[in-house]
């Protein structure tokens, strides 16, 4: 028996979440005295030896054109089942991001393996079963699953744990898989992470703003103050409805569900459904000339004002403390 | 073309959360429900679109639920549903309800399943994903437009750090997000239409539930909201470098 963690490349780098999952399935492995296999598609060396520094003890690596990062989940979820199989893998890891919610519930059901999707803590065992705390009722509660199947199935929620590399080395072995063709055929695809900023949903540092800012003009200054700090931007859901801001920035119920460890709220009044999209954040401060704005109540730190003169002042004293500190 | 859209039942998204029964319980009590936004304003309203269009030739709408959802299936019946299908059992277990689905639209003819990016109570995003693994037909998630030529569908979704523009032949399951259409309300004449139309009940095949919830706890909310004058910038910089830590 085994653990197995699925791991993915992105922009030549085993993607941050995925590092999360190795961590995670090491630890895992260990409370069940087992091995930690970590399954990867086309990496090289370098790659290979972050995995092991991860944790895991061994890497099934699997050379296939085929699969790439943004390949069919039906090809994926193959990929991964043959390799589960052949490892007896009885938990299998994913990330909770967009590969992990397609490839997961494919292979749940391909596999008939219980599948808890987004959890938050360790997994402890109960008998046979694996019991795995989740956020449930968008962050605003969670709830403890117990995975009753032989096959168990776990989706990690990105930020939920910081990551650590070590020393540990991992023997690797490569593996080939048949995966068939895919039933989708691929048009274009379109980059939407201007420049160099971390995705949303992998971004530990936050900035987004709402309404309170009158106009997509007058963006400039917050994504002065998303620079200064290395921040991803993100915006309420009517900003992007009235397409003053992209919809992948649209954070909330109906938008992306983020828990960066700072975010900082500019002229959004916190209504629910946008709270349910960021609650999980571990430091939050709002900045709203309303002080009565309902964003307060979930702040960690507030500054009532207006957020045209406080940002370039906040911005400013964010490059005295850089400044200072190097 | 038939398409089958997947309904869930939730609390409203204002609705106060609680639990009795010591956490073991959903609280219910004096909360209204709705069909999840995802399935409503997205799902639902591009396949009635579709419809509309000429493009499908039936909308049937497939719950997962006890009787008490059926004011739910009825709203979505009001929108333009031709018909629902009401499984009798009790969810959440997501592979349990993606069975469901997926051997009545087998076994019923239907040629594309539409699904929610997630529920807004379990967020798991993880029923239209099981399908397809259940089925082996095509899925495509979080798609956030979606065209038919004949049985091609032309969808752009979301991918990691961008978004695709696929292709993919008819029978298929796709995950809708924001972006496939607009929400409606219903009007008068659907709602009285609604009324009459059928919510065909069916009892369960098998009982494969692989997961349950063995209790729920409500998050911690944050205490205290440490307020700084807006003219003292640096003592907010100062507290998130060394009180909070995360700059
Ligand atoms: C089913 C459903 C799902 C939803 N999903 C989402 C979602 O996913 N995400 C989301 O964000 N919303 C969502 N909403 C909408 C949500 O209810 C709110 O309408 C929305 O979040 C409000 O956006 P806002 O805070 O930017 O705007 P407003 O509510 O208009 O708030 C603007 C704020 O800016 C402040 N302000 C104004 N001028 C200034 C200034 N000069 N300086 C500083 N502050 C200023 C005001 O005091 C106010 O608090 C959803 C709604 C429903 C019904
Ligand atoms: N009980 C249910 N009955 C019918 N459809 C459901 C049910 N639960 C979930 N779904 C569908 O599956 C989608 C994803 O749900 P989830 O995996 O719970 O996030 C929802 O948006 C619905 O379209």
């Amino acid at each position: 028996m085994s653990v197995l963690i699925f791991t993915e490349i992105n922009k030549g780098k085993v993607k941050k979440a995925s590092l999360e999952c190795i961590n995670y399935g090491a630890k895992i492995a260990q409370t069940l005295g087992t091995t930690a296999t970590a399954v990867v598609f086309n990496a090289d060396a370098a790659q290979l030896e972050e995995i092991g520094k991860a944790g895991a003890t061994k890497i099934v690596s699997v050379k296939n054109a085929a699969l790439n990062n943004d390949a069919d989940n039906a090809l994926i979820a193959s990929a991964v089942e043959q390799v589960a199989k052949a490892e007896d893998s009885k938990v299998i890891v994913f990330a909770f991001d967009v590969t992990g919610k397609a490839v997961a519930p494919r292979l749940s059901g391909k596999m008939k393996a219980g599948l808890v999707a987004g959890a938050v803590d360790y997994p402890v065992a109960n008998g046979n079963a694996l019991e795995v705390k989740k956020n449930v009722f968008s962050g605003k509660a969670t709830a403890i699953y117990s995975i009753n199947s032989d096959v168990k199935i776990i989706s990690l929620l990105p930020n939920s744990f910081p990551v650590s590399l070590g020393e540990n080395k991992a023997t690797v072995e490569e593996s080939s898989v048949e995966v068939g063709t895919s039933k989708i055929t691929v048009k274009e695809t379109k980059s939407s992470s201007s420049g160099t900023s971390v995705p949303l949903p992998e971004a530990e540092l936050v900035v987004s703003a709402g309404r309170g800012m009158k106009g997509p003009e007058n963006w400039g200054m917050i994504e002065e103050l998303a620079n200064v700090i290395g921040a991803t931007t993100a915006c309420s859901r009517p900003v992007a409805d009235m397409h003053w801001r992209p919809h992948h920035e649209h954070v909330g119920q109906t938008g992306i569900a983020i828990r960066p460890n700072l975010y900082i709220a500019i002229g959004i009044s916190g209504a629910i459904q946008h709270l349910a999209g960021v609650n999980g954040s571990k430091t939050i401060v709002v900045i709203n000339s309303d002080k009565e704005a309902p964003f307060f109540k979930s702040a960690d730190y507030g500054v009532v004002g207006d957020a045209f003169t406080i940002v370039p002042k906040l911005t400013e004293a964010i490059k005295k403390l850089k400044a200072n500190s190097n | 073309m038939k398409i089958l859209v997947a309904i869930s039942n939730v609390p409203d998204t204002t609705a106060k959360i609680s639990f009795t029964n010591g956490g073991a319980e959903f609280n219910a009590a004096g909360v209204t429900f709705i069909i999840n936004p995802y399935d409503e304003w997205y799902a639902l309203v591009r396949a009635l679109e579709l419809k509309e269009a000429g493009k499908a030739t039936q909308v049937s709408l497939i719950h997962v639920g006890l009787a008490d959802s059926e004011a739910t299936i009825r709203k979505g019946l009001a929108l333009g549903a031709d018909d629902a299908i009401r499984v009798n059992a009790e969810g959440p277990d997501a592979y349990f309800v993606a069975e469901q689905i997926a051997k009545y639209a087998k076994d019923n003819g239907y040629e594309l399943v539409l699904v929610g990016k997630e529920t807004i109570n379990y967020n798991g995003s993880s029923v239209g994903g099981m399908i397809g693994g259940m089925t082996d037909w095509a899925y495509v998630s979080l798609a956030t437009k979606m065209d038919f030529n004949g049985t091609t569908a032309t969808i752009e979704h979301d991918i990691d750090g961008g978004t695709q523009v696929v292709e993919c032949t008819t029978p298929m399951v796709v995950s809708c997000a924001k972006g496939m259409a607009e929400q409606r309300i219903p009007n008068m004449r659907g709602i009285m239409a609604a009324r009459t139309k059928p919510i065909t009940v069916v009892e369960p095949a098998g009982n494969d539930k692989l997961t349950s919830i063995k209790s729920f706890e409500l998050s911690k909310g944050r205490t205290d909201c440490k307020f700084i004058d807006e003219n003292n910038m640096d003592e907010l910089v100062n507290l998130l470098h060394t009180e909070a830590k995360v700059i």
